[in-house]
């Protein structure tokens, strides 16, 4: 990630603390192992330590094992593990902490292609106010592997033949205004 | 006449038109007056939410500013939007020292949020205020002898929806109204894979897979769905599920506005029906 800057957590916060630290985080100190929410996850079989077992992972402080683990990058945000959970764990944003955390620390794995899609979405939103779909797949398979463009080049023809791929990106009225929030933002709080 | 603010978000201007296209004539038919946010902006959507936690919801929250001065609800018809302005919506009323925080970022820009806005879906919007009832009562091309599968996803139903998170029922009902059968199908609530589509395509194609199937087996002519990135993975991916399982779909996917618009008789160009990548043509032909 090239604007990240590697962070080592404050003095003193343990990393259990830290992912307790997001809003409903706390929850996870209850959690007790039973697996719903892999049982319920669409994507579990290919995680390095499917869900269960990441929030044992945050609760054991294995910081450098599972933030450069592949697990959080599986989520698809389906919620399914949020609505199961008999403990009120809300394991699908706890994967987005895991997610804020691991492109922090500088350890995400090189191996996923969505850490890198995640940030060519936050490039294209930031840059027009607006995100430019077809810009953001063009950036991000060159930044990952340009030949699987062409495994996918007959979908974005058909949506652009279907005049649903735009040539041009949308760029709001406001964009100055959006720019000096987002920097205001990113003093405030870093990247957290 | 209703009246709301309205978000569209950014892939209905994109890879979501036909979606973008067929919402304002049927909330037009509906007397649902929806005035478009002033050069809203992303919501950030789970990326930029899953790598810099304040500045997305700062992004978040200018929208929620900006729908503040008009005071109406803000209805998006985007799964991914809502669950990211409601879910930001809720911290910014519920934790003081978050609040603090993005107000002070704001302030930037002189834009101030004082929490009294309510993020709503359009399908929520059309199932409690709307409801299916009148719905019925305007329409004038009755959908009779049509299955559709009402596919829901997850994030008009998880984690905060208004309807069953397991086993939803809206769309069934507004499918329902429209004169169509809405067929049972184990799999209406299950995940498409969302964006992994593009960076773990075989992961994602798999779970598109399973969701054809599931609603052919139970004999669907159509799928419905109101979420812009399960009508793409489903709909212009499905060439791509194809050739990767040897199966042979042929399952038009229609944006739930689409098959409502075309029931209560408006023109199939208003729809955007010529958009959709499985032509629904053949599927609808009885009905335009």
């Amino acid at each position: 990630m090239d604007e990240t800057i590697a962070v080592t957590p404050a003095a003193g916060v343990s990393f259990t603390d830290e992912v307790c630290s997001i809003p409903g985080g706390d929850a996870i100190r209850s959690c007790i192992q039973c697996g719903m929410c892999t049982g319920s996850c669409p994507t579990a079989n290919n995680w390095d330590y499917p869900p269960r077992r990441v929030i044992a992972m945050v609760r054991a402080g294995l910081r450098e094992e599972l933030l450069s683990s592949n697990s959080m990058w599986f989520c698809a945000s389906c919620y399914t593990c949020t609505v199961r959970c008999p403990r009120d764990i809300k394991p699908a944003d706890i994967m987005h902490a895991l997610e804020v955390l691991s492109i922090r620390s500088g350890l995400n794995t090189k191996e996923s292609r969505t850490p890198v899609m995640y940030q060519c979405f936050v490039d294209s939103a930031k840059g027009n106010g607006r995100v430019y779909e077809l810009g953001m797949m063009i950036k991000l398979f060159l930044k990952t592997n340009p030949f699987s463009a062409f495994k996918l080049a007959p979908v974005g023809l058909g949506l652009f033949l279907h005049g649903r791929m735009p040539l041009k990106p949308t760029r709001i009225k406001g964009i100055k205004e959006l720019k000096v929030i987002l920097d205001k933002a990113k003093k405030l709080g870093g990247a957290k | 006449m209703k009246y709301y603010t309205y978000y569209p978000g950014c892939s209905a201007e994109a890879t979501a038109t036909p979606l973008g296209l067929s919402v304002p004539p049927v909330a037009k038919a509906l007397d649902m007056e929806l005035a478009e946010l002033e050069d809203w902006n992303c919501c950030g959507s789970t990326p930029y939410h899953s790598t810099y936690k304040l500045e997305a919801s700062v992004m978040a929250a200018r929208n929620l500013a900006l729908a503040e001065k008009v005071g109406l609800d803000l209805v998006t018809p985007c799964s991914n939007c809502y669950v990211v302005l409601s879910s930001v919506n809720t911290y910014l009323k519920e934790l003081p020292d978050f609040r603090e925080k993005v107000n002070e970022a704001l302030a930037a820009a002189d834009l101030t949020y004082g929490g009294g806005i309510k993020v709503r879906h359009l399908v929520e919007v059309l199932y409690t205020d709307i409801t299916p009832e009148v719905i019925a009562s305007k329409v004038t091309k009755p959908l009779k002898g049509l299955k559709v599968a009402s596919y829901y996803g997850c994030q008009l139903v998880r984690p905060n929806g208004f309807d069953d998170p397991e086993s939803p029922h809206s769309l069934d009902e507004m499918v329902t109204s429209l004169g169509a059968d809405s067929i049972p199908w184990e799999m209406k609530a299950r995940c498409c894979g969302s964006s992994l589509i593009m960076p773990e395509p075989d992961v994602a194609l798999g779970l598109i897979n399973k969701l054809l199937k599931n609603a052919q087996d139970h004999g669907a002519q159509c799928l419905i769905t109101p979420c812009p990135l399960c009508q793409i993975n489903l709909d212009a991916y499905q060439s791509q599920v194809n050739s990767k399982f040897n199966t042979s779909y042929n399952l038009p996917v229609l944006f739930v506005t689409q098959l409502i618009g075309i029931a209560l008789g408006i023109p199939a160009k208003e729809l955007a029906l010529s958009k959709n990548i499985v032509s629904p043509m053949r599927v609808l032909a009885p009905y335009l």
